[in-house]
């Protein structure tokens, strides 16, 4: 497994992109499945870095693991902010019109629409999420 | 990112190249607050737009809503990409793509 933690600040979000991509592309991973993982990758960063620990400033860990036959990644997001499950957020629905479509909860959506699984608990005061992606 | 406008009278282009992330969508989004001023008919060209995240689908959403009451807004030249994540959460049903 490789990890990287960098302090959860939006500036840092391109630090963690690069890592994960280089290591796709290491693997061969298509063009499309390493930008919905970047996507992926973008809205939880920035959840972390938005939230977690605001005011104030902390930690993020983020760990990479492939599997074989099937391939597959699997993607690991760990903070120590606030007790915070995304998978109970409400999902938008997508199908009302323009004035009742309201513009929050689309991150974590987009998020479960492009991984196939994903997982949340909080173990030692940690906000452990961990996704897999088949490609 | 990267932003072109260019305005014939009430009629408003603004090319979007590169990413509409998080850390972009807020330029954006504070580029429109002013620009969007007396438009009518306002064109998106994302013809060199390769990515969107939910922060830039949150700006066009708000100018959408703005455009409704003021005129009409239209998106053009959308990328394979970035119209996956459009179907995705719907808002290729609240927006005119050409």
């Amino acid at each position: 497994m490789e990890r990287i933690t960098v302090e959860a600040v939006l500036e840092n979000l391109q630090t963690v992109i690069d890592f994960a991509t280089e290591k796709l592309e290491a693997r061969d991973c298509s063009m499309k499945i390493s930008m919905q993982l970047e996507l992926v990758i973008e809205e939880i960063f920035v959840n972390i870095a938005s939230y977690a620990y605001h005011p104030e400033i902390g930690p993020a860990t983020f760990c990479m693991e492939f599997e074989e036959n099937p391939n597959a990644v699997l993607m690991t997001f760990i903070d120590s902010g606030k007790h915070y499950n995304p998978l109970e957020a409400d999902a938008p629905d997508t199908t009302l019109d323009i004035d009742r479509r309201e513009v929050g909860g689309l991150g974590i959506f987009l998020v479960r629409k492009n991984v196939d699984e994903i997982s949340y608990e909080y173990t030692d005061g940690k906000n452990i999420l961990r996704m897999k992606k088949f490609f | 990112m990267e932003i072109k406008k260019e305005q014939q009278g009430s009629a408003l282009t603004i090319k979007v190249i590169g990413r509409l992330d998080a850390g972009s969508a807020p330029e954006l989004s504070k580029e429109l607050t002013t620009a969007l001023n007396d438009v009518t008919d306002l064109t998106f060209d994302f013809a060199e737009l390769k990515y969107i995240a939910s922060a830039g689908l949150r700006v066009l959403l708000v100018a959408q809503k703005r455009m409704n009451k003021q005129g009409s807004m239209k998106l053009i030249n959308v990328s394979e990409a970035v119209m996956e994540i459009l179907d995705m959460t719907g808002f290729a049903n609240l927006m005119t793509i050409v």
